[in-house]
């Protein structure tokens, strides 16, 4: 089917020439939806949460380290979850249940100095933990993480899943 | 010169058009993945039913809704421009690779394992009433149209016997013990609890062939069964003290299979009950048992299963269950088998019939010589067998995204390089001249709307039409 042939078709697919992403600067680029340009260059579209960044002096704040071995320190509110905060704040942790502990996508390993002042998990939450790849002795579910004064400064690493799976042949 | 490269439409800047065949889990973190790591996107979904979601709807049991959160990411999925649902479209029947070659970059394959595992024992194939596949029992109360009609007769017997040990297995078993009043609160539909208010089955014994080590459940589902009310536990725990004892050293090093053996070992504080559900082990089905019945006409009810008694031999790793050449005959009138699921080939795919698989690296399709197939992916339990929970199709869903995404960025060959694609801009007309009613997302919002009507009526999440006229009866009015 020839292009023309293709746009009369669809009369509602206005072809809009002048409006080029980044990405293709140079290159003729027919856009058939205008809708699609939302979402070229947003990364936060599939995130569920907001949360008020706490007043000065009043957040604890805990470190994260992304599987990409990258540090991302955040001020968190005292009462936020792990999961809660990655959300808010575009990391990349997953969360398939959101937070009712029946996954383990959240999965964290927990500084050891910190582990400790953490309470004992659920039976529930050694369930899911059960499940998750790379299971650690300091391994902890995000969502059952809750943020509090003693926790200032905690470390957090991001195991990833898909990486064990590719590099290692782990499963 | 390349003509390509002066070409008004340059094929490394026209959006990538993705095809994905199956809308359950895999299909949809596959989908979620490429459009969020390759953005200039655009992905097709088919899906036989007019319904999305797979498993997630009806492999998750009723009674574990929290599981079903899952559905948000792909409702969000859904919601996103450079997505299309088009379901009610048969694959490989209103719909062949051949269309789709001509209007897509690549497909992924992500539509899972429709069929069941056979015993392959004796009277199997005999048309005994009552024998199921956990599969057929779990699609039944889960309103999947193909078994609407199924009729188990849960009123002749007292007793089932689940064949399997693994989550499906206790998934069926927790149905047939779970109160009434608890199970009328899901999402089961109306049929099933008419049928499970009336059941008379208040033993479930489920059967393994090997020993306690060897099961393949988890400890939530465990746990479940542990904390059934009014139901009593039986299982051989002279065995299990054996086994746990012989093999402390590697169980102490295995977390998951350590806390499973304390469940296990504790078994249930109920000691009275007039439920009960037992484990038992080293039982390799060797026959079904009819009712006698001179009738031909009549149906023959299942009477019984005999069993081997087996042995187990070799190290962990490796046990084997060895038939010691004892039987054992277990009357029941109820038979669910739960040994696995598996893959179909369907047109164009080549094969592995040994794993059940379509054979791939990484999710990326390899022919029968093992080359990389451009264009040509695939994704969950089709890819790696029908095993895991949703997170382990979701990490293999992102290991099949994250592939089709540095194809796309080393340019390697699709599925055909020359052409401009226009997905399903071209595919849905094809389809509607070939008399298909192609149902979308928004025509499933209309159908799920009215679900959640009929589920509000009766006090339950949803009432799922359980026949597929039934949904498109909404659309037409």
């Amino acid at each position: 089917m020839h292009i023309n042939t293709f746009f009369k078709q669809n009369p509602g697919n206005k072809v809009i020439w002048n409006n080029i992403p980044k990405t293709t600067k140079n290159k003729f680029v027919p856009i058939t939806r205008l809708e699609q340009f939302r979402k070229f260059s947003n990364s936060r579209v599939f995130c569920h949460k907001e949360i008020t960044p706490p007043k000065e002096g009043e957040g604890v704040k805990i470190n994260f380290i992304t599987p990409e071995g990258e540090k991302i320190t955040i001020n968190a509110n005292i009462g936020d979850s792990i999961m809660d905060i990655t959300q808010a704040h575009d990391i990349d942790l997953e969360c398939a249940c959101e937070g009712s502990l029946a996954c383990s996508t959240c999965h964290v390993i927990v500084d050891p100095e910190y582990y400790d002042k953490l309470d004992e998990p659920t039976d529930e939450e050694n369930d899911m933990l059960d499940l998750a790849f790379g299971l650690t002795e300091t391994s902890r579910l995000g969502c059952q993480i809750v943020m509090r004064k003693d926790l200032d400064g905690i470390t957090v690493t991001i195991p990833s899943a898909t990486r064990n799976m590719r590099l290692e042949g782990k499963k | 010169m390349n003509k390509k490269k002066y070409s008004t439409f340059n094929t490394s800047s026209s959006p990538f058009h993705l095809a994905v065949i199956g809308s359950g889990p895999a299909g949809f973190y596959t989908a979620y993945r490429v459009l969020k790591e390759h953005p200039n996107t655009l992905v097709d979904m088919y899906e036989a039913l007019p319904i999305p979601f797979g498993l997630v709807r009806y492999g998750v049991a009723p009674d574990h809704p929290e599981v079903k959160n899952v559905q948000n990411r792909f409702e969000e999925v859904a919601k996103d421009s450079r997505f299309t649902f088009i379901g009610n479209v048969k694959y490989g029947e209103d719909l062949t690779l051949k269309d789709l070659k001509l209007q897509y970059d690549a497909i992924v394959f992500s539509y899972g394992a429709g069929q069941e595992k056979t015993l392959g024992i004796r009277n199997e194939n005999e048309p005994i009433k009552n024998i199921f596949s956990a599969r057929a029992f779990v699609g039944w109360y889960n309103g999947l149209p193909q078994y609407r009609d199924l009729e188990p007769d849960l009123i002749c017997s007292d007793t089932a016997v689940v064949i399997g040990q693994g989550n499906v297995a206790l998934d069926v078993s927790r149905i047939l013990l779970t109160d009434i009043v608890e199970l009328s609160k899901t999402d089961i539909t109306e049929y099933a609890l008419e049928t499970l208010k009336n059941s008379q089955i208040r033993n479930v014994i489920i059967i393994g062939r090997r020993g306690p080590l060897q099961v393949s459940f988890t400890a939530k589902e465990l746990r479940e069964m542990m904390n059934l009310p009014n139901t009593k536990f039986y299982t051989d725990f002279e065995l299990i003290k054996n086994e746990l004892s012989t093999n402390v050293d590697i169980i102490s090093k295995d977390r998951p299979l350590k806390r499973l053996m304390q469940i296990l070992e504790k078994g249930m504080e109920n000691t009275s009950g007039y439920k009960s559900w037992s484990l038992k082990f080293l039982r390799s089905p060797d026959e079904f048992i009819a009712h006698e019945n001179d009738d031909p006409s009549r149906p023959k009810y299942v009477r019984a299963v005999r069993f081997h008694i087996n042995r187990l031999e070799g190290p962990l790793e490796n046990r084997i269950a060895v038939p010691t050449g004892e039987m054992e005959e277990l009357e029941t009138g109820l038979v669910l088998k739960s040994v696995g699921y598996k893959s179909i080939p369907l047109e164009g795919l080549s094969f592995d019939e040994n794993k059940g698989i379509v054979p791939n690296h990484k999710g990326k399709i390899l022919d029968n010589d093992n080359n990389e197939q451009p264009g040509l992916y695939v994704a969950g339990w089709l890819k790696r067998g029908p095993q895991g929970v949703i997170a382990t199709t979701m990490y293999d869903a992102y290991e099949t995204a994250e592939v089709i995404v540095s194809d796309i960025k080393q340019d390697k060959p699709m599925l055909s390089n020359d052409t401009f694609k226009y997905g399903s801009k071209v595919i849905i007309p094809i389809l509607h001249q070939r008399g298909i009613r192609t149902v979308s997302y928004k025509d499933w919002k209309k159908i799920e709307e009215k679900e959640n009507e009929a589920g509000r009526a009766k006090h339950k999440p949803r009432e799922k039409f359980g026949r597929v006229e039934d949904a498109m009866q909404v659309l037409d009015t």
